[in-house]
């Protein structure tokens, strides 16, 4: 029953060079954010089309995680037996959406390489807070990640969480779900934004939530404490 | 109706439906469920409301009217599944998930709050419980869909009058 949702961005010049398909030809705008949108629920694709639309995102949406390989071109053997030896794919940020509030699948999402975490229903801030730090020309470098300190935002305030450094750690690489890759720690930056992409990891018998995924183009190095949302959920 | 009344009377109905006090009580195997001085749309319905422009003038009603076709194809199946003789939850517990996510993304609190006991009932595998969410969930799903509707009919009217839709003035 588990559900997959996510969306994903990649700076247009960074699709076009990783050969996406669909893709019209564009100007080298290093502003523009093209984002790949999954998520299995209609309704919810078009509220965050529009609100990614909005926030001058190009988006792409798409209903599974198999279509959002797809669309990468990512859904053949050869093609995904590529994807461990190059980086291509593998620092485009990954945000996951979910209507679950809990803090231990927020962090192990985190850990396995997320970028951010929003709590459905989505808002307009949200996405705006996004976009604010996704169009940051700054190069990823796995090298000067560390973990989010555990003392950070409790799960039932209301409060945004604190603005402080926060990092993925290189390490967590030995559990990973089948779909996702994890950043390894490289010798350099590449000069491309790789993509990642997270299907719900973390599905337990009942707990089947679609965690949504967004990835991103290259975050900056030092972001913002991902924690979001930590309202009390009525659920 | 001059175009200032129904401009007025648009404001207080939109008002109305964030600030319901209708009371709906129901017993569930012990469990009380009191939707009391709840509105049947929340702060989210709002968000969709500012994603509505001149580029995008029929956002809203789009959207709700997808998540109508949606929860009407929803309720019927989840009317099947538990009309089975064995009651598959693994059938019903990812349609009743599915509305909850909708409903909630649209602002639909009411319909969104019976789906979250709906699902506990799920998880207990209890039919009874379920029969009755299910329900629950109906009785909240009309209401709002009625009181959307007829939103968006007054807000017709005004645009066909040549009026402009008043902004909303809530403290949200």
């Amino acid at each position: 029953m588990a559900r997959d949702g996510g969306v994903s961005c990649l700076r247009s010049s960074e699709m076009m060079r990783v050969g996406i398909g669909g893709m019209e030809s564009q100007p080298l705008d290093l502003d523009e954010v093209h984002v790949l949108a999954v998520d299995d629920s209609l309704v919810d694709r078009i509220v965050i089309e529009r609100l990614l639309r909005i926030t001058s995102c190009k988006v792409t949406a798409v209903d599974s995680g198999w279509r959002a390989l797809e669309f990468l071109g990512l859904d053949n053997e050869k093609a995904s037996a590529e994807l461990d030896e190059s980086s291509s794919f593998r620092q485009v940020p990954v945000v996951i959406m979910s209507s679950e509030n809990v803090l231990t699948r927020i962090d192990r999402c985190l850990e396995e390489g997320a970028e951010d975490f929003l709590l459905k229903p989505v808002k307009l801030a949200d996405v705006k807070r996004l976009r604010s730090y996704l169009t940051r020309d700054v190069k990823l470098s796995n090298a000067n990640k560390r973990k989010l300190p555990e003392d950070s935002v409790p799960v039932n305030t209301s409060l945004p969480p604190p603005p402080s450094p926060f990092t993925i750690s290189p390490d967590s690489s030995d559990s990973s779900p089948p779909m996702t890759i994890s950043p390894e720690s490289s010798d350099s930056s590449p000069p491309l934004s790789p993509l990642e992409i997270s299907s719900s990891p973390l599905s337990t018998p009942i707990d089947d939530e679609d965690d949504d995924v967004l990835t991103s183009s290259p975050a900056p190095e030092e972001s913002p404490a991902r924690r979001q949302k930590m309202r009390s959920p009525l659920d | 109706m001059e175009l200032v009344q129904m401009q007025k009377s648009l404001q207080d109905y939109t008002k109305s439906l964030f600030l319901d006090n209708l009371k709906v009580e129901e017993s569930v195997l012990g469990v009380i469920q009191k939707l009391e001085f709840m509105g049947v749309l929340d702060s989210q319905f709002l968000q969709l409301q500012q994603l509505q422009d001149e580029s995008n003038p029929h956002f809203v009603s789009q959207v709700v009217t997808l998540f109508f076709q949606d929860s009407d194809r929803i309720l019927n199946d989840l009317s099947l599944s538990l009309d089975q003789q064995v009651v598959d939850f693994k059938k019903v517990y990812p349609h009743v998930h599915q509305l909850k996510g909708s409903s909630s993304s649209i602002g639909a609190q009411r319909v969104k709050n019976a789906c979250v006991v709906f699902r506990s009932f799920c998880e207990q595998q209890n039919v009874e419980g379920c029969h009755r969410c299910l329900q629950q969930v109906k009785k909240e799903y009309y209401l709002v869909k009625n009181r959307l509707e007829t939103l968006f009919k007054l807000e017709q009217q005004i645009v066909a009058s040549g009026g402009m839709i008043p902004a909303m003035e809530l403290g949200f």
